[in-house]
């Protein structure tokens, strides 16, 4: 298979090791500081970005672009970051990435933009994602963005790809116990939900971000506004676990110490 | 770095090194230059690039932190040529900023009797001490300045979290479309050829931690410039290559230097200080300290401390200085009940007009707190470094308009007969000589502060500058008659024994009080590091802090650089030897580079550690 059209959808995030705090904001529940956060975009999201990158760099005339959802100045500051990665074409909408939106109507952001795409063409499109996302949603969005499109074939949880010359790909699913199922699919349009995948995270490519960036920034420019809350929602309560840390880091610990650590800890 | 390794290369107008305030100033400026058409009935830029024709001018920056404002770092800042770049500034539009309110300045007593205190100022604390029983002065063991200098005075400023303000002024820059941005991208050095700088070269990645080329070898780009602006700080390897390169002009120096350790907390609601209250604090932990407190809005506020090179001790920790700051009874009462937000730490050149290095040379310019912008009297460094790239951006768009090249004397005659016409070099004067009185002694360098800013600058403490290893004592002395050597040997043994650090050692035995952690404000230091913030060390990078000579660690009997280690990132080495360092834990404070006891052989001005270009480093949680 070639001249494959990947879409990957995925948005920022709060940074996921941050402490983050619920609260009620002027246009509902929302994050503490949300603004002020800084943000990455959606490990998940990210894995199945550098998944379709690659997949591109194998095979000529495929070209990815990356869909996201969000407050259009913090897409921006992302776009510095992850434009080094690998190539891609961004469609912004610029809306709450707060996590605290409705799925359903992400979705349909999502698939409008989508449709919107310049040339796309269905029996070239892959429909990436992440299979989950950090930003607590319900990870049904993808599927839904699928359903929305028409696409009926769907993969969750994928770690592989595996393009074969006629036109048809294997996908390798997590389930239980450390197994995969492996499917075949016949040929696009398929919806893939990424696990962590197998690829590192790329190396910043200065000539790389300088190719992205004369097609990004027109295309923030251009990102309409939409509403994507669920607006007219009130939660009762909300409330962040209590903790006192004691950290130490340690490297190196063998296997048994660490064991011995956590049944102390359990006991304890 | 071999030239034979095959690099990309690419050309642009001007390359720009770090993106701090300074830099922010510089792009700001060209970029609204840059946005305004050639001419009345002209469409293209005012400034037309050189390298692609037709096109605006090509302004490419390059950042080694992740994302741009990362650091943590509330500031107060009289604002004056911040506001000249944005007449129109509502605080309102960037977060945490607020106009400045009320302001006290504090002379904080020792409540505890760990603090090393000459006796002249125990004398003062008794006196203030038994007043206080009979007036409202030293109680909780603090006194409020009824008068605070006008040369420290701030009241017509604003507080501001750099962070956000970095963040803001970055999306403006990036949203004009005139300007590449690239965080994550430290800069190795620059490009010299015939004494020329031609550009930067971008840090290799795919290497070990000593640099050896491994698997998924990229070696760094290089970007060749007509004009390089180097703005990376005090630390920044491009700005010491220069130095070493062309040298420090006759008679300057950067010897004097500080740690700021700072946090952002949320304040708790019994808390009755208000949005744009100010507090500068002096005398404790250790007469040497200075804090800051500055308050958000929303019960936000910044605080930390400066732990200078003047404090004389081997056992230098700004972290555990921080925890007992705060729990000073001025300021816990106010305090207990908060919760930390976000945590950092850099360094800060503090040697003023004394640290000024050469501000051009061909193909080059230096703006911000490496070009010894920082204003020493006033201790205001942020809105001055803004103004240097203010006036380097009016300098390049009046060569480029002349079609000048940026030779030294072009760059000499443009840029610096500005900075020398402007009010940071006016005030810089003044200040130049403030600091002097601190190489004496910490009193003596109080009375020159006062009198340097009280007859702006006519009279002087004079002092000769010391190298900071020379202010470096030894353990020994440093403990001595307060802990009995032989003790002083079995805590150096169990240090050496346990791979520990000394401080806390030393400070338990001192009479310092262990730090009652609450999880919430007073945290251990590497929860600090996870609840304040994450260290981002991108995998496939060189090591940046190096110790050139083996033999010089093993030898040094202070260690310095793990005493002081913002964030626990150098430890002790195997018996005592070379100390390790953990680049996953680095913060890039840089206090490591000037805090080694030991001279560096050829070079005493250094020490034996190197702070190379590295990637990454904190990012705070909330800056």
């Amino acid at each position: 298979m070639s001249g494959l059209q990947i879409v990957v959808c995925g948005s920022l995030v709060p940074d996921p090791l941050q402490t983050l705090e619920p609260a009620t904001t002027p246009t509902g529940p929302g994050l503490k500081n949300e603004l002020m956060l800084p943000a990455v975009l959606d490990p998940w999201a990210g894995h199945a970005l550098y998944e379709a990158a690659n997949l591109a760099k194998s095979h000529p005339g495929t070209k990815v672009y990356l869909v996201s959802v969000g407050p259009k100045a913090k897409l921006q500051q992302l776009m510095m970051n992850i434009a080094q990665k690998v190539p891609f074409e961004l469609v912004a909408v610029d809306a709450s990435a707060s996590g605290f939106t409705d799925p359903f109507e992400v979705a349909s952001a999502l698939a409008g933009a989508i449709e919107k795409i310049p040339g796309l063409d269905r029996s070239r499109l892959l429909l990436f994602g992440g299979c989950s996302s950090a930003s607590r949603d319900a990870g049904v969005t993808l599927q839904l963005v699928g359903e929305k499109l028409g696409i009926t074939d769907q993969f969750l949880g994928v770690d592989e790809l595996q393009l074969q010359g006629d036109g048809s790909f294997k996908v390798y699913e997590r389930i239980e116990g450390g197994q995969y199922q492996v499917s075949t699919c016949q040929s696009a349009p398929a919806v893939l939900g990424w696990a962590t995948g197998k690829l590192p995270i790329p190396p910043n490519n200065p000539q790389v971000g300088m190719q992205n960036m004369r097609a990004i920034m027109p295309a923030l420019q251009k990102a309409a506004a939409v509403k994507v809350g669920a607006e007219g929602v009130t939660y009762d309560k909300v409330e962040v676990p209590n903790q006192r840390r004691e950290t130490q880091i340690k490297k190196d610990l063998s296997v048994d110490e660490i064991a011995r650590e956590l049944v102390e800890w359990i006991r304890n | 770095m071999s030239d034979s390794v095959e690099r990309q290369s690419v050309e642009v107008d001007i390359a720009c090194v770090g993106f701090g305030p300074a830099m922010g100033g510089f792009l700001t400026t060209l970029t609204k230059a840059a946005a305004e058409p050639a001419g009345e009935n002209a469409s293209g830029s005012a400034l037309e690039s050189r390298v692609m024709p037709g096109m605006p001018i090509q302004l490419m920056c390059y950042e080694r932190a992740d994302d741009v404002g990362f650091g943590v770092s509330g500031v107060v800042t009289r604002a004056r040529g911040i506001k000249g770049s944005f007449p129109d500034l509502d605080p309102a539009a960037i977060p945490m900023a607020q106009s400045v309110k009320a302001e006290k300045m504090i002379y904080l007593l020792d409540p505890i009797g760990a603090s090393r205190r000459p006796a002249t100022l125990r004398f003062a604390d008794n006196v203030l001490r038994a007043a206080g029983k009979a007036l409202p002065v030293g109680r909780d063991h603090a006194l409020e300045l009824p008068y605070i200098p006008p040369f420290l005075h701030k009241g017509d400023g604003l507080i501001l979290s750099l962070g956000q303000f970095m963040q803001w002024v970055g999306g403006q820059v990036m949203g004009s479309g005139l300007v590449q941005l690239w965080p994550g991208t430290p800069v190795a050095e620059a490009l010299i050829e015939s004494n020329e700088v031609v550009g930067v070269r971008l840090a290799d990645q795919g290497v070990e931690k000593d640099g050896t080329p491994s698997a998924g070898f990229m070696p760094g780009m290089n970007v060749r410039a007509r004009l390089t602006v180097v703005g990376d700080g005090p630390v920044g390897a491009v700005g010491q290559q220069l130095d070493e390169k062309f040298g420090m002009p006759e008679g300057h120096h950067k010897r004097d230097w500080a740690v700021g350790m700072k946090a952002v907390i949320d304040l708790p609601e019994s808390c009755t200080w208000e949005a744009g209250t100010v507090l500068h604090t002096f005398g404790y932990p250790e007469p040497e300290i200075f804090g800051f407190l500055y308050v958000h809005p929303n019960r936000v506020a910044s605080l930390g401390i400066f732990v200078p090179s003047f404090l004389e001790s081997p056992v230098r920790t700004s972290y555990r200085y921080l925890q007992h700051w705060m729990q000073h009874p001025y300021l816990w009462k106010q305090l207990a009940g908060g919760t930390l937000r976000s945590w950092g730490a850099k360094s800060l050149q503090e040697s003023g007009m004394h640290g000024e290095p050469r501000l051009t040379g061909p193909g080059y310019a230096r703006i911000g707190e490496g070009s010894g912008s920082t204003n020493v009297l006033s201790g205001s460094g942020v809105d001055e470094a803004w103004t240097t790239g203010v006036m380097l951006a009016e300098a390049v768009i009046e060569l480029w308009k002349a079609g000048k090249p940026f030779t030294q004397e072009e760059l000499d005659g443009a840029y610096v007969r500005r900075r020398r016409g402007s009010w940071v070099e006016a005030e810089g004067r003044i200040a130049k000589k403030s600091r002097d009185g601190f190489h004496k002694s910490f009193l003596t360098g109080l009375m020159g502060m006062g009198l340097t800013g009280l007859t702006s600058g006519l009279l002087n403490v004079n002092a000769t500058a010391k190298r900071p290893h020379e202010r470096i004592p030894t353990l020994e002395k440093y403990c001595e008659g307060r802990i009995p050597a032989e003790e002083l040997a079995a805590l150096r043994k169990k240090a050496v024994a346990e791979e520990l650090p000394l401080r806390d050692l030393i400070m338990n035995r001192l009479g310092w009080p262990e730090i009652p952690y609450d999880g919430k404000l007073l945290v251990s230091h590497q929860d600090a590091l996870l609840m304040g913030g994450k260290v981002q060390a991108n995998p496939g990078y060189a090591d940046h802090v190096v110790f050139r000579d083996a033999e010089l660690c093993k030898r040094c009997g202070e260690k310095v650089c793990i005493e002081i280690c913002s964030a626990q990132a150098i430890t002790a080495g195997e018996k005592g030897g070379v100390p390790r360092f953990d680049r996953e834990k680095c913060v890039h404070c840089g206090a490591c580079l000037w805090n080694c006891s030991q001279p560096r052989p050829g070079n005493p001005e250094l020490g034996n550690i190197e702070f190379r270009a590295g990637s990454g480093g904190l990012h705070s949680s909330e800056n």
